[in-house]
């Protein structure tokens, strides 16, 4: 197989398939999850459940009090990550081109070289996060198999993309190809692995809240 | 033809000088180091041509003559179509006056009377399927053909996209069964042109090196030379500033067409084809297709045709998801199966509870 045929294969039936696994994945686990249901609280209501619910939605996404202070790696480094990852997979060209062949909706993308800055960022936030996993001994004693997994599973894409349009390390076409591959791959394990917060993340911090705002806890 | 080249040349009404521009513009299209236009033009210049020429023979397999066509556009009357006419092309069906038994009798000649020296350049691929029944040339399967001719080629040029990588005959589902050359020869030196068709000047530009120096140039991984195939078109493209700044043109007859932005929405394969057209350009430096508004094909890549259709951008998906559907139902129905699971255990749970009394605790 040559790197146009490798290119193909993953353009095409690699897709194909890493898509059907992803789809396959997010419904089973959204079905799964929602389905346990959770045991009806007779209580009274002490506050806005539903409305503490959304506070929380937003309230999580900052750093609780005196918590940046302890942990400032983890919270800057991982906003600028998550931050910057959005912008290079949905303000990307190439990748609204994908977007609107799939779902016929697009809108406009930023120049090349302000995503080029923006990727470099990003990989430099992941590897700070990396590298504070690794010498954090408490972070250390905490990271099993999935997260190291998970990790390498985000930042090849970055990498790969990146190394593409820079064209370096290996022809373009290789690259693009292994682009596509490893992404394909965070589409099979996404659905799996603690990745599927994308999906969960805001439901969970809604019912977080909704429970606590039943008990009449301020968060 | 008698003498050397440069005297020929000059009765055909090319100065010195020009020649000698022409073989540094040669040697510097293909990247060689100064020093090798000088050694070309004496190398090419003192070609006794009646002694020396080297013999070249084509052999046509399952092609469409446009590889012929091709190089014959090497715009007359500057100097590659000279060179071109400086070897000796001893049988190339299209081009020769002879037919028939004369022309056989000519390529049988040029193999005994050159064995081991001549330069075998091959357009078509090799069908094999049927044994071969689908391209015969006097009787003769192509596969056999080629097997006699490569046994006294010093090397084989596969010119086109057809005879470096199987083309358009090996597109899906290849009824022909046809194959590249490099299928099916592994002892010879073989130097891959490819295009749909190559672009004139890369096809005289292998030949010269190879006139030049007695050797193929420098080649990458799929056997391009490297001086003509070392860059994507991409990357030379004069509408590359656009695609950094992300103006497309989303159909042919817009305004971003109209200004000339970039192709790459519809369906441009410039960024993963190896090729020169964006900087030697056709018809005598004219234009290129990218230039006259159409996206590059990818001709000169391994299976373009199949690479997913020449209309769709290469960041989108090169079939239809056929799978969506159905893995959605099986994911639905996973989850539901799962969750029964998780509520039977529930309800087990609930079954098989036994409550604590005071009286347990005081046991």
């Amino acid at each position: 197989m040559n790197e146009m045929q490798l290119l193909t294969w993953v353009r095409g039936p690699g897709l194909n398939l890493a898509v059907g696994i992803f789809v396959l994945g997010v419904l089973w686990r959204l079905f799964e999850i929602y389905s346990l249901g959770r045991k009806k609280d007779l209580s009274a209501p002490r506050a806005l459940p539903g409305a503490s619910g959304w506070r929380t939605i937003f309230r999580r996404t900052l750093p609780a009090e005196g918590m940046l202070k302890k942990a400032p790696v983890t919270y800057i480094a991982g906003a600028i990550f998550h931050i910057g990852l959005a912008i290079v997979v949905f303000l990307f060209a190439p990748h609204i081109k994908l977007i609107q062949s799939l779902f016929g909706i697009s809108w406009p993308a930023l120049p090349s070289q302000f995503i080029d800055l923006v990727t470099i960022v990003t990989l430099v936030a992941m590897l700070v996060l990396l590298a504070d996993r690794i010498m954090n001994p408490v972070k250390r004693f905490l990271s099993t198999f999935e997260d190291w997994f998970t990790w390498t599973l985000t930042f090849l894409p970055v990498l790969t993309g990146w190394l593409a349009v820079r064209h370096l390390l290996l022809p373009y076409t290789t690259m693009l190809a292994l682009h596509i591959l490893c992404v394909e791959l965070l589409l099979v394990f996404l659905p799996f692995t603690k990745l599927f917060h994308a999906f969960t993340v805001f439901g969970s911090r809604w019912f977080i809240g909704a429970i606590n705002g039943h008990k009449g806890v301020a968060v | 033809m008698q003498g050397p080249l440069i005297e020929s040349l000059a009765r055909q009404g090319v100065s010195r000088r020009t020649f000698s521009k022409y073989c540094a513009t040669l040697a510097s299209m293909m990247a060689l180091s100064p020093v090798a236009g000088q050694a070309m033009a004496s190398a090419l210049a003192a070609a006794p041509a009646a002694t020396r020429r080297p013999s070249v023979i084509w052999l046509p397999f399952q092609e469409c003559t446009g590889c012929t066509e091709s190089i014959t556009r090497s715009h007359s009357p500057t100097i590659e179509g000279m060179i071109f006419d400086m070897v000796s092309l001893d049988y190339q069906e299209t081009l020769m006056a002879a037919a028939g038994f004369q022309a056989e009798e000519a390529l049988h000649t040029a193999m005994k009377e050159n064995q081991g020296k001549y330069l075998l350049i091959v357009d078509g691929s090799v069908p094999l399927a049927l044994e071969g029944a689908y391209s015969c040339i006097a009787g003769r399967t192509n596969l056999e053909l080629l097997k006699e001719a490569s046994r006294g080629a010093a090397a084989i040029v596969a010119m086109g996209s057809c005879a470096a990588f199987g083309g358009l005959p090996h597109a899906n589902p290849n009824p022909t069964g046809a194959v590249a050359v490099s299928d099916i020869i592994k002892d010879r030196p073989i130097v891959n042109v490819p295009g749909c068709p190559p672009i004139p000047v890369v096809m005289t530009g292998v030949l010269a090196h190879f006139i030049t120096f007695g050797s193929l140039p420098e080649l990458d991984a799929l056997g391009r030379p490297k001086a003509f195939y070392g860059e994507t078109i991409h990357d030379r493209c004069y509408r590359r500033p656009f695609y950094d700044q992300g103006k497309f043109a989303k159909t042919f007859d817009d305004e971003g067409a109209r200004n000339g932005w970039c192709l790459f929405e519809l369906g441009c394969k410039g960024p993963v084809t190896y090729n020169s057209c964006a900087t030697t350009k056709w018809n005598a430096g004219t234009s290129w297709p990218v230039e006259s508004g159409h996206g590059c094909l990818g001709c000169s890549e391994p299976d373009f045709w199949d690479a997913g259709g020449f209309y769709r951008a290469l960041s989108v998906p090169a079939g239809p998801l056929q799978m969506v559907g159905a893995a959605a139902a099986v994911g639905v129905a996973t989850g539901a199966a799962v969750s029964f699971l998780n509520r039977a255990k529930k309800r087990a749970a609930k079954a098989g509870h036994e409550t604590t009394t005071l009286a347990d605790l005081e046991k």
